[in-house]
């Protein structure tokens, strides 16, 4: 919302400084977008006369001009075909940058002719596209004063956001009065007496609703006025619809614009010459047309207010005019259209239209209700002053909706809810100022809001009235009482193991990143994804238009661009969402990594690899033990999704049936399909299978157990077949002893002709830890021949010889 | 000459012959050829003490002490030389083992923590100490709790589909969205319990905007404070102390505006103090404001929706965002970059894994 300063004291007796008004209007929560001070920027262009003005001798399009500028007369060179001597226009001395064209003016000589400064165009100046000639000035301009005053430009704009709970300060008055409740000057009364007619209006208004229907337009009032003289409005009309960023049109237009912006009342004038028959108003018909006054042709469905006459649609209620019935300077008759829209579905049919306008922004926020007959008014008033007519008795159908409500207030819960301490006599001086109705004494009262307020509804609405126009920064901070002398986790223990899968999988190396929710429904198929309960119905494009099964696809794909730019070692993971369906459950947490590229920086001590199965596995399995998972106990698994690799991935699983996670080289396919060139390994945990920790309980550690009795250690090579896997031998070595064996670790593995084609040897460390007294050689030969025995019963292996 | 005298005279050649050798001797190796020459089973001084014997007692008596003192001196001499000798030959050992250490050692890999992580756990350390808890809630929303449940009406502007992201809807059924803010989790949290709350509630919010300074997917930190008498003056209290707490500035500027939200009455957003110069910006100082969340006392609607009485029950909330005080806290300036996964720019803004924040130690180095 757009106004000047100058327009706002036409509302408000008020002496502020521009700079004090904004920040009353910011206080009062009419947040100021922009100042804009036009004259500032001017202020180097002055007014100036040409004395002369005769043709340059070296050059058939120039003109040598002599101008006063206030001081001595000075020589200008002009090409502009409207020099001529005794006009005024708008002088650019040396030195000034020239806004159009940024170029700083230097006093020149121009075929030989010395030039000392400029004659400006409205291009040149920054104010519009007009090169034809050089600004024509009125003649009352004074020369040596701002070129800004004289161009009706030295009136601040001041562009304020309006919250779309008041469209009661979608007019300069609704803000005069916010801030003349705020005390920043006093509020201008405003005569509003009707208007006699002199004839009957020949054009009638009928409302043709359905009970149902009837809100589309609950009422409507119109006047015809005859004999008016339409063309350019005044000067003064011009610039303020200019300031604001509106272009005049004619003076019927302007003043239909003029009073949207300044009582926040949207008007229509039709040229009633055009009209056949009565106005009546109307849902539309499937397939009616409209041609707009914006140029553009509407078909319209049966669910848009219409205004229409006998032969059909001449404007969309509170939406747009036709352009058929509008006003044109050769319009001598009128009919003036002020209305009540129905803000929902004012809302609805703009939208659906795709139509834009200030009626449209007004009427969907909701126009005062009881503005509709004093819009007649005052449209009549300023048609009678500014092009003359005859007005009829004014017209109308419906009336206006019934919007008194009372509303219980208590002056304490300013205090109690708005942490505001003010006298109540305070607090009811700030209601009535802003136009509310107080009835009733003692701790309850009963407040009615004003016909402009659609937006109050109840006690705490009213308290935000009195602490916003008391203001805000009055409200003294309180600190929150402590609930607690010392600090309590705020994290349950689920979400600070999230907190240290993350901090170790970074302390691994991998960088954190963040990826979008969603991804390509392509993508999320190949990670068994994709489900169309997933897809988004407006994405905001086709390659994120499914939500993502796992963070996985989207950190592959940052592999790949980081791979593009340049980057010869990737190291990613996020932890976040993956969604198995719409419902809350089907959101689950998953920690996913990716490695590619060299798995570590190129080093002079250390042979370059790229990253293989084992470095994420060794992701996965640090990840779960930063999340508190028991390592020891977990099973693996070779049964992987088919995304990872058949032969290179395998999954955690804690017991047959939870699957704690998978890592592994990345299927090719799906590497192919993503522009990944370069082999990749991937983790993805899923944090939320994890048994849920304790929330509470002991802290207690169980006893160190140490022995002064000696380990023994001893080696086994087993020669197996190459389906075996290692975690068999190791699981059979370490059964065949629960009480002594105490760690098998795997030290060896050998594939080659010495164990046979198909087969290999893996070399195992088997400790052993006596408990009550130092083993005998007989007793770690009795043990040895256990593990042998054991590895041979379940895995086929043999000791390698 | 007494035969003790010339064997005497022999001794003190033979120890001068062997103090020379010892000290002539350039390794270990020479060295004991000396010691087994000179205190050898058939050594010279050996030898020459058993040439004792034959002498009178008298002299043999003097003699002997003698001899022994002259052994006693050699073999110390041999043990000093024994030193020194293994001394040099370490020296020289490590002398030969000498590296370049100017050679750069192996490499640590260090990852780093996303920004957004990384403030909200700054975030949640101030807020805890507030007493607030962290709660959560889902990406995927029903409109009730993303939009009824917040007194948002069907036709408010924010359901439009230019605003909020829709999924596909089954038949008959009402499609889910993505939450647009993490005001959802409000109602979640205040249906699962009884009252009072104080919960934050950070998280991924979705809204069908991507331009300069828009992402379709950003994070928010929901802030609800519900009892019985909390009212403006404790929301300005609050978070007037995360401001300063968070900005690490004591004497930070903070601006409370009137604003508009359906689900808070009275409602204000909040600016905080600043000074643009040139590119950089100073939070705290200068004439400036920069908003950076909104705020307001729970709507009697909003509580009515779960079942509390605003007769009894009120309270705060404010939704922040979290990417944008991450931006204006350590000077990140493009939004875009925080989801687009560059190596660069994560190692760049990223954190240390060890770097966690807290408030006893400090939020941030």
């Amino acid at each position: 919302m757009r106004f000047t300063l100058s327009w706002l004291g036409e509302h408000l007796d008020a002496a502020e400084s521009l700079e004090r008004l904004s920040e009353s209007l910011i206080a009062l929560g009419l947040e100021v977008e922009a100042i804009i001070d036009r004259a500032a920027a001017l202020a180097p262009f002055v007014v100036a006369r040409v004395i002369e003005a005769r043709a340059h001798p070296n050059a058939d399009r120039l003109k040598v001009c002599v101008v006063d500028a206030g001081g001595a007369p000075l020589q200008v060179v002009c090409g502009a075909p409207n020099a001529r001597a005794g006009m005024k226009a708008v002088f650019a001395p040396p030195g000034t940058v020239i806004p159009g064209t940024g170029l700083q003016l230097t006093r020149s000589t121009m075929r030989g002719i010395e030039s000392n400064g400029m004659l400006l165009s409205e291009r040149e100046l920054g104010l519009g596209e007009d090169h034809a000639g050089i600004i024509d000035l009125d003649a009352a301009a004074v020369v040596g004063t701002p070129a800004a005053g004289a161009l009706g430009l030295d009136d601040p704009v001041i562009d304020v956001a309006v919250t779309p709970n008041r469209p009661d300060c979608l007019g300069v008055r609704g803000i005069a009065r916010d801030l003349a409740a705020a005390g920043q000057g006093t509020l201008k009364p405003r005569a509003m007496a009707a208007i006699p007619g002199r004839f009957q209006s020949p054009i009638g208004v009928r409302l043709a609703f359905s009970a149902e229907t009837a809100a589309a337009c609950p009422l409507f009032c119109g006047r015809y006025i005859r004999g008016v003289r339409n063309g350019p409005s005044p000067r003064w009309l011009q610039d303020r619809l200019k300031a604001i960023g509106l272009r005049p049109i004619s003076a019927l237009v302007d003043i239909t614009n003029f009073v949207t912006m300044d009582l926040g009342r949207p008007l229509h004038v039709f040229d009633a010459d055009t009209l056949a028959g009565g106005i009546h108003v109307r849902l539309s018909r499937t397939g009616e047309r409209i041609a707009a006054l914006n140029g553009r042709t509407y078909v319209l469905d049966d669910q848009v207010t219409v205004i229409a006459d006998d032969d059909g649609v001449l404007g969309l209620g509170g939406v747009i005019g036709g352009e058929g019935s509008g006003c044109r300077e050769s319009t001598v008759n009128v009919f003036v259209e002020s209305a009540l829209f129905d803000p929902l579905r004012t809302a609805a049919s703009g939208r659906r239209l795709g139509i834009e306008s200030d009626a449209r922004y007004r009427f969907e926020r909701g126009v005062d209700p009881e503005s509709a007959w004093p819009g007649i008014e005052v449209a009549t008033e300023m048609i009678l002053a500014l092009c003359g007519g005859e007005p009829s008795e004014a017209v109308s159908a419906g009336a206006v909706p019934a919007w008194r409500r009372s509303i219980r207030f208590r002056p304490a819960r300013v205090q109690h809810l708005g942490g505001l301490d003010i006298p109540e006599d305070e607090t009811l001086g700030i209601l009535a100022s802003l136009g509310f109705a107080v009835a009733g004494a003692g701790a309850e009262l009963a407040v009615t809001p004003p016909s402009w307020r659609s937006d109050i509804h109840g006690e705490a609405d009213l308290v935000e009235e009195v602490v916003r126009v008391h203001g805000y920064d009055r409200v003294p901070a309180v600190p929150l009482s402590r609930t607690a002398r010392v600090t309590r986790p705020a994290v349950a223990p689920r979400q600070r193991r999230t907190a240290m899968v993350r901090r170790a999988l970074a302390a691994r190396g991998l960088c954190e990143a963040v990826t979008w929710s969603f991804l390509a429904a392509r993508q999320a198929a190949l990670f068994g994804g994709g489900d169309p309960a997933l897809h988004l119905s407006n994405p905001i494009s086709a390659d994120l238009d499914t939500m993502r099964p796992s963070p996985l696809p989207n950190l592959i794909a940052a592999a790949a661009r980081n791979l593009a730019r340049g980057h010869d070692r990737v190291a990613l993971f996020e932890i976040g969402a993956g969604y198995a369906d719409t419902t809350p459950d089907g959101q689950s947490l998953i920690a996913a990594g990716i490695r590619c590229g060299a798995a570590a920086p190129r080093h002079w001590a250390a042979a370059e690899r790229a990253p293989d199965v084992y470095d994420a596995k060794a992701d996965l399995v640090e990840a779960l033990q930063a999340a508190g998972a028991s390592v020891e106990g977990l099973q693996h698994d070779t049964a992987t999704p088919t995304w990872y690799h058949g032969g290179q991935a395998g999954a955690v699983k804690l017991g047959p049936k939870t699957v704690l996670g998978h890592f592994g080289v990345v299927h090719p396919r799906v590497l192919e399909a993503l522009d990944v060139a370069a082999p990749l390994v991937a983790f993805e945990l899923y944090l939320d299978r994890l048994p849920a920790p304790r929330a509470r309980g002991s802290r207690m550690r169980p006893p160190l157990a140490t022995s002064d009795l000696p380990a023994v250690e001893r080696d086994f090579a087993f020669v197996v077949e190459q389906a075996v896997s290692a975690d068999a031998v190791v699981r059979a070595a370490r059964g065949a002893d629960r009480a002594l064996i105490v760690d098998v670790a795997v030290f060896d593995v050998y594939v080659g002709a010495a164990v046979g084609a198909g087969r290999k040897s893996l070399a195992v460390a088997v400790r052993l830890r006596p408990t009550e007294r130092t083993l005998t050689e007989a007793e770690i030969e009795a043990v040895s021949r256990k593990i042998i025995a054991a590895v041979g019963k379940t895995t086929g292996g043999t000791l390698r010889t | 000459m007494t035969d003790a005298d010339s064997l005497q005279t022999e001794v003190a050649a033979l120890e001068r012959e062997l103090m020379r050798a010892i000290g002539a001797a350039g390794e270990t190796a020479t060295l004991e050829q000396v010691r087994v020459a000179a205190l050898g089973r058939k050594g010279r001084i050996t030898e020459l003490m058993h040439g004792l014997p034959a002498l009178a007692p008298a002299e043999r008596k003097r003699a002997g002490a003698a001899f022994n003192a002259v052994r006693d001196r050699i073999a110390a001499a041999i043990a000093a030389r024994q030193r020194a000798l293994h001394e040099a030959e370490v020296e020289a050992r490590l002398r030969a083992e000498a590296l370049d250490v100017t050679l750069p050692p192996r490499p640590t890999d260090r990852g780093t923590i996303h920004p957004v992580s990384q403030v909200t756990e700054e975030i949640i350390a101030i807020f805890a100490d507030m007493g607030f808890t962290v709660a959560e809630g889902p990406d995927i929303e029903d409109d009730f709790h993303n939009f009824t449940a917040l007194n948002i009406p069907p036709e408010h502007p924010a359901r439009q589909m230019h605003d909020t992201f829709y999924l596909e809807a089954a038949p008959g059924a009402a499609p889910m969205v993505l939450r647009t803010h993490t005001s959802p989790v409000q109602i979640r949290a205040m249906r699962a319990g009884p009252p009072p709350y104080r919960v934050i509630a950070p998280g991924r919010t979705f809204r069908r905007d991507s331009d300069q300074t828009h992402t379709p997917m950003f994070h928010q930190v929901e802030g609800l404070v519900i009892d019985r008498s909390t009212h403006m003056g404790n929301l300005k209290g609050c978070l007037e102390e995360f401001g300063r707490a968070f900005f690490e500035v004591e004497n930070l500027r903070m601006r409370f505006r009137p604003s508009h939200f359906p689900f808070t009455e009275p409602s204000a957003e909040v600016d905080i103090g600043c000074r643009r110069k040139g590119n950089e910006l100073v939070i705290g100082a200068g004439e400036d404001w920069l908003e950076i969340l909104g705020c307001g006392m729970v709507h009697p609607r909003v509580l009515e929706h779960v079942g509390l009485d605003p007769e009894t029950h009120q309270g705060f909330a404010f939704g922040m965002g979290i990417d944008r005080v991450a931006m204006l806290k350590y000077g990140i300036p493009d939004l875009r970059a925080f989801f687009e996964s560059d190596l660069r720019w994560l190692r760049h803004y990223g954190f240390a894994a060890l770097d966690v924040p807290g408030l006893a130690m400090g939020l941030a180095r």
